[in-house]
C-alpha cells in the first residue's frame, strides 16, 4: 500500500489547559476522500488546522507525504479552505486565483485560473471584485483558491455551508473530480447526507477522540429485515442481507404469503447520534 | 514546487501595496493631504506676507523670512509626521491579529510562505507606502515654502529621510502590536506610543527654554526608547542648524527648542530598534495558533 497522503498519530492538543484532540490516529490516502463528523467543539477544525500548519500541535505526529505538517514542502503539497475564510474585497476572483498561484509556485498561468474557475461553476465571474460576490459564490472561490498548484492533499472545512442545493451538487462533483485525480481530500462537514453521498470513508470524532472510523456501509451496520405478509409488516430486528433468505423460507412454511422483504440498514444518522451519544456543541 | 522566499515576499508586498492603495481610506488619506497642503499653501502665503511687512522699515536683525519659513516648515514636518504615522498605523491595523480573526490571514499563511517572510514583506510594503508618502508631503511642502517664501531649509533631504526611518518604525512598532493586540487595541496602543514620543520631545523643549536638566534628560531617553521622535526632532534640528544670529536664538527658543543634530548612533540605533521590534514580532507571530 501506498503511504498515506496525510498521516495523523496520536495528535494531541491543548489550548490553555482544555483539551481539543486527546490522541487522534488518521491517516488519508492518495484518490481516498475522508469525511470527519463532530459535534462543534469536537476537534475537527483543530485537527484541520493542524495538518496545514495553522496550529501547533501539543503531542503526537502529524505528518503530509512523510514530512512534518506545517512544513514548507507539506504546505506545498497542499490546499486548505477555512470554515472561516474571507478574501480582500477589492480583488477580482482572476486577481485572487494568480496572487494564490504566485504564492504556491504554480505555473498554471492563465489556463488553470480559467479551468478553475470553470470547475467551481465561476467561468463567467473571473472579473467580478470578491466585494460583489454572495456568500455561496466566494465559498466556491475558495474551493478553487485551494485547489490551485494541483494540490496533492485538499482540507475542506465546512466548503458547503453557504451553498444552496445547485452549489452543493457542484461542489460534490468536483470533490468526485478530483479524487479521480489521485488527491487526497479530508472533508469537515455537518451535513451527514453529503458526507456519505461522497465519501468513501468517515471518522466520527468527539471530545477530542476518535469514536469510530470506516466507510458508509460498515458504519451502517444492519437494522433488521421487514417482511411484508398477509398479516402484515413484521420487522426482524438485528437480522442482516444473509438472514433474509431464512427469514422467507421460515414464514413460507408456516404457511405464510410473502409480497415484499427489504434488508434495512441503520443511517449515517443514527450511526453519528449513537457515536456522539446525542452531544452537540 | 516551493516558490523562492524572494518570490513570495515580492507578491506579499505587492499584496499589501495594492490594498493600501485600492482601500477607500487611503483615498480618503489622499484627499486630507490635498486640503492640508491647501491650507498650508494659503497660510504659508499669508504668514510670509505678514512676516514682510512686520520686518519692513526696521533693522533686520532677525531674518523675517527664515523665521518664518521654518516656523511654519517645522509646523509642516509635524503633521507630516503625524499623517505619515496615520499611515503606517492604518497599513498595519489588524495585519496579524485582527486578519486571523476574519479569516483573511489563513488562506496565505498556509501557502508555503515562511511566517517571517509575510511579516516582514507586510512590514516591507507598509513602510515603503508610509515612507514614500511621507517623502510626498514633505517635498510638497518644501515646494510651496520655496515658491511663497523663497525660503529653503539648511538641510532639505536629512529631514527627509528621519521622517521616513521615522515612519518606518512607527510601522514596525504598529505590527508588533498587531501580533499581541485586537485592532482596536492596536490602534490606541500605537497612537499612545507616539503620543508619548512627541510629550516627551515637548518636554525636552521646555526643559531646554527653562534649562532643567531633568527635562531634558527625560526627553533624551524618550528620543531612544522611541527613536521616531529622535529622529523627527533631528530633522528639526537640521532644517535650521546652520542658521545663526539672533534668527537662530529665537528659533532656538521656539518649536525648535531641544532638538539637536542626528548623531551616527541614533541612526544606529533607530535600524537596530527596528530590527529588534521585528524579530520580536516575528517570534511572537511564530508561536501564534491560528
Amino acid at each position: 500500500m501506498d503511504a498515506p497522503v496525510l498521516a495523523v498519530a496520536g495528535l494531541r492538543k491543548s489550548y490553555r489547559g482544555q483539551e481539543a484532540l486527546a490522541g487522534i490516529d488518521l491517516e488519508v490516502g492518495a484518490g481516498e476522500l475522508v469525511g470527519l463528523l463532530g459535534p462543534n467543539g469536537a476537534g475537527k477544525s483543530t485537527l484541520t488546522k493542524i495538518a496545514c500548519g495553522l496550529v501547533r500541535p501539543s503531542g503526537g505526529r502529524a505528518e503530509v507525504l512523510g514530512v512534518p505538517a506545517g512544513s514548507p514542502p507539506a504546505r506545498a503539497a497542499l490546499g486548505y479552505l477555512a470554515e472561516l475564510f474571507r478574501f480582500p474585497g477589492w480583488c477580482s476572483a482572476e486577481e485572487l486565483l494568480r496572487l494564490h498561484q504566485r504564492l504556491a509556485g504554480s505555473a498554471g498561468g492563465s489556463a488553470e485560473r480559467a479551468e478553475l474557475l470553470d470547475l467551481v461553476g465561476l467561468g463567467g465571474a473571473a472579473g467580478k471584485r470578491v466585494e460583489a460576490m454572495s456568500k455561496g459564490m466566494q465559498q466556491r472561490l475558495g474551493i478553487a483558491q485551494a485547489l490551485v498548484g494541483s494540490p496533492r492533499l485538499l482540507l475542506l472545512d465546512e466548503p458547503t455551508s453557504a451553498l444552496d442545493p445547485v452549489g452543493r451538487r457542484i461542489v460534490r462533483d468536483l470533490l468526485d473530480q478530483v479524487r479521480d485525480r489521485g488527491v487526497a481530500v479530508l472533508l469537515n462537514s455537518h451535513l451527514l447526507s453529503e458526507v456519505e453521498l461522497v465519501c468513501d470513508r468517515v471518522a466520527i470524532i468527539a471530545r477530542g477522540r476518535l469514536i469510530k472510523a470506516g466507510s458508509p456501509e460498515e458504519l451502517a451496520g444492519p437494522g433488521g429485515v421487514e417482511v411484508e405478509t398477509e398479516s402484515g409488516v413484521r420487522v426482524f430486528e438485528g437480522a442482516g442481507r444473509e438472514d433474509a433468505p431464512r427469514i422467507v423460507n421460515e414464514l413460507v412454511a408456516a404457511g405464510e404469503r410473502v409480497y415484499r422483504v427489504e434488508v434495512r440498514h441503520s443511517s449515517l444518522e443514527e450511526v453519528y447520534l449513537e457515536a456522539v451519544g446525542g452531544q452537540t456543541g | 514546487m516551493t516558490p523562492s522566499p524572494l518570490r513570495s515576499a515580492m507578491t506579499v508586498i505587492g499584496l499589501s501595496i495594492q490594498e493600501g492603495v485600492r482601500k477607500r481610506v487611503f483615498l480618503a488619506v489622499l484627499v486630507l493631504t490635498m486640503g492640508f497642503l491647501a491650507l498650508y499653501a494659503v497660510g504659508a502665503h499669508f504668514a510670509f506676507r505678514d512676516a514682510n511687512e512686520f520686518a519692513g522699515g526696521e533693522a533686520k536683525i532677525l531674518d523675517p523670512r527664515a523665521f518664518t519659513g521654518a516656523t511654519i516648515f517645522g509646523m509642516a514636518m509635524f503633521a507630516t509626521l503625524f499623517l505619515g504615522a496615520v499611515l503606517a498605523v492604518f497599513l498595519t491595523l489588524g495585519a496579524v491579529r485582527g486578519d486571523a480573526e476574519t479569516g483573511l490571514l489563513q488562506p496565505l499563511v498556509v501557502r508555503p510562505i515562511g511566517r517571517t517572510t509575510m511579516l516582514m514583506a507586510r512590514f516591507a510594503g507598509a513602510a515603503t507606502l508610509s515612507a514614500a508618502y511621507v517623502l510626498l508631503v514633505y517635498f510638497a511642502a518644501w515646494g510651496i515654502t520655496r515658491a511663497t517664501g523663497h525660503w529653503s531649509p539648511d538641510h532639505l533631504f536629512g529631514p527627509a529621510l528621519a521622517l521616513a526611518l521615522g515612519v518606518a518604525i512607527i510601522a514596525a512598532l504598529s505590527l508588533l502590536a498587531s501580533t499581541l493586540l485586537t485592532v482596536t487595541a492596536q490602534g490606541i496602543v500605537v497612537f499612545m506610543f507616539f503620543g508619548a514620543g512627541l510629550t516627551a520631545g515637548l518636554l525636552a523643549q521646555i526643559g531646554h527654554a527653562i534649562n532643567s536638566d531633568s527635562l531634558h534628560t527625560i526627553g533624551r531617553v524618550a528620543s531612544w526608547a522611541l527613536p521616531f521622535e529622535g529622529l523627527y526632532a533631528a530633522g528639526l534640528h537640521a532644517l535650521i542648524s546652520d542658521t545663526s544670529g539672533l534668527t537662530g536664538v529665537v528659533l532656538q527658543l521656539g518649536p525648535f527648542g531641544g532638538s539637536e543634530a542626528a548623531s551616527p548612533g541614533l541612526i544606529v540605533w533607530a535600524f537596530a530598534y527596528m530590527a529588534g521590534v521585528l524579530t520580536l514580532a516575528a517570534a511572537v507571530f511564530a508561536r501564534r495558533d491560528l
